[in-house]
């Protein structure tokens, strides 16, 4: 049901599932979610920081490609559920290209003779002109340098944009909306705006919509994803977790609930750490649409799987947005090959001072070397705790950054040689080299930005 | 006084934000969160993080769900897409918190050790 700006705001519970949480997330418990869940709206959260950047560079070589490489999967698995639910879907699968994501979009609708209905791309969020105009005055987040000074490395910018573009989407009837960059959690907070008429400047009731939307858009990972550790935290079925959904009241009342018969768990522990995830300090957590106060909120289990989350609050957004730039920042080379038996570390710790000695023998040009003991220090570092014995097998892995490739790849081929010209009994080694896209952050002023909704009819 | 890990206390989730690690610390129960307070400070965090965090540690306090926030500035390799780490995001930063030993008092330490945990 359409509800435009004369109708009487909604008063029933809302419900908005969480379908995916990142780019390649899976299918299926998105299905099930739109099956099942009587869900009023489905979203698909799929642009991590840097997915934008690669997308965008998809897009260079394939003006037609650069949205979400699963949207056809997706879409052909859940929306004859969404047709006969009337469910609506938001997502910014659309990534680099939303237009491109909608005329496909409108191609699966076609096949499945699901029409008519309504397809919303939202664009704007591309800002990489203005950067490039204004690189002289926008300052760096990371660094505090212009962003001038990466010049001739700058692949992409992009702006995270609020829920209010994706509320005018929804204002002109759209069933699916796509869009590019954006905030996540607004993907969430915007139906929520749009049925229940909330003002868009009531920062507390938009602070309890986020808080919601903060618990479930990062999906599984609220519902039993990345918890478990036996013995302490159980989940039930991991294997088979359900994916979240809001409940929504129109006082901004949330429950986060799964689908019965679905695996993992929905209890106070999983719900405070995914609330802590990902955010610097709780009194003031930034979205494009509200800065988010979570030091009052109070989770409750009122069921099984089954949170009542109260008490989030809201203060002005803020006025500038923030802006992911890709930049190309030369190339990484790694290898790993791994020593078993006894005396494996010494022989590991010899190959060290072997590949060490031929990259320099070598002129090999790297600008950071790291080498792990994988098994005893690879991640934790000299911050590890000590193996209670000498480990029975090793694997010795070598990461460095360099400026040129040549040099990248030389790194993976010095550690190649290993094998009959280096110490005695090993695996085959592996290598890998790829080129390094990095994420720098800056501010633009809201002003910067012109957001466009292109509406196509599917008959 | 009786020496048990974090891990024994509390559970953790660490993230990612640019050169920015956070993690969550929380209770397990209420009573625990005392101990955290007074133990899991920005000092002893950043002598636990030897080698990984560069710069400033902040720690926000979330009590009314018994948890701590650790803010680590410098703590990725230098940013999620630049690091050479095999865990570029500090993900499994929440394993290396719950290694930090924490003294316990004896009542919280019997009750650990009837529910199957041990001391170090």
């Amino acid at each position: 049901m359409r509800r435009s700006e004369a109708q009487a705001p909604r008063t029933r519970t809302l419900r908005i599932g969480a379908g995916a949480s990142y780019a390649g997330d899976r299918v299926e418990p998105a299905t099930e979610l739109a099956a099942r869940g009587k869900l009023d709206y489905l979203v698909y959260e799929t642009l991590a920081e840097r997915t934008i950047a690669l997308a965008q560079l998809e897009r260079r070589g394939n003006p037609e490609a650069g949205y979400n490489e699963l949207l056809a999967d997706r879409f052909y698995a859940a929306l004859p559920h969404c047709r006969k639910n009337k469910t609506r879907v938001v997502t910014n699968m659309g990534a680099a290209n939303p237009a491109g994501a909608a005329k496909r979009t409108a191609e699966v609708i076609r096949d499945l003779r699901l029409g008519p209905m309504k397809v919303a791309a939202v664009l704007g969020d591309d800002v990489l002109q203005y950067c490039l105009d204004h690189a002289d005055r926008l300052k760096l987040m990371e660094t505090g340098k212009p962003l001038a000074s990466l010049e001739g490395q700058i692949v992409s910018a992009n702006a995270y944009l609020g829920a209010d573009v994706i509320v005018g989407a929804l204002r002109e009837g759209a069933d699916i909306v796509l869009t590019g960059r954006g905030g996540d959690c607004s993907l969430f907070l915007a139906p929520m705006i749009y049925e229940f008429g909330w003002r868009e400047d009531d920062w507390d009731l938009l602070g309890k919509g986020q808080t919601g939307a903060d618990m479930v858009e990062c999906g599984a990972n609220v519902s039993g994803g990345f918890f478990a550790d036996p013995g302490y935290k159980e989940v039930p079925e991991l294997w088979n977790l359900g994916y979240p959904l809001l409940e929504v009241e129109r006082d901004g009342t949330i429950v986060v609930s799964k689908l019965d018969g679905t695996g993992g768990i929905i209890n106070r522990a999983i719900c405070a750490e995914q609330m802590i995830y990902e955010i610097h300090d709780p009194a003031n957590y930034i979205t494009p649409d509200v800065v988010v106060d979570f030091t009052a909120v109070e989770l409750e289990e009122i069921g099984p799987d089954r949170v009542r989350i109260t008490g989030g609050r809201g203060k002005p957004r803020p006025v500038e947005l923030k802006v992911s730039v890709g930049v190309l920042e030369g190339w990484i080379g790694e290898a790993e090959i791994i020593y078993a038996g006894l005396g494996c570390l010494e022989r590991a710790r010899l190959a060290e001072k072997v590949v060490r000695e031929r990259l320099r023998i070598g002129g090999v040009d790297l600008q950071e070397l790291r080498i792990d003991y994988v098994g005893m220090n690879a991640l934790h570092g000299e911050a590890s705790l000590p193996p209670p014995e000498p480990p029975y097998e090793v694997c010795l892995r070598f990461a460095g950054r360099a400026r040129e490739k040549r040099d990248a790849v030389k790194l993976g081929n010095e550690v190649e040689t290993l094998v009959g010209k280096g110490p005695a009994s090993s695996s085959m080694p592996r290598k890998h080299v790829r080129e390094v896209l990095a994420i720098y952050s800056c501010l633009i002023p809201r002003a910067a930005i012109t957001p466009e909704i292109l509406v196509t009819e599917v008959a | 006084m009786r020496t048990f890990y974090l891990r024994e206390l509390a559970h953790a989730r660490a993230g990612d934000k640019g050169d920015t690690n956070n993690i969550g610390v929380i209770a397990y129960q209420p009573h625990y969160y005392p101990l955290i307070l007074r133990q899991i400070t920005p000092e002893r965090v950043k002598q636990h993080f030897r080698g990984i965090v560069r710069g400033r540690i902040t720690r926000y306090e979330l009590p009314k769900v018994d948890a701590i926030n650790l803010v680590m500035e410098g703590a990725l390799g230098g940013g999620v897409t630049r690091s050479l780490s095999l865990d570029p995001h500090g993900k499994s930063y929440s394993a290396l918190i719950l290694t930090m030993p924490v003294e316990v008092p004896e009542d919280i330490a019997a009750e650990l050790m009837l529910a199957g945990r041990r001391p170090l």
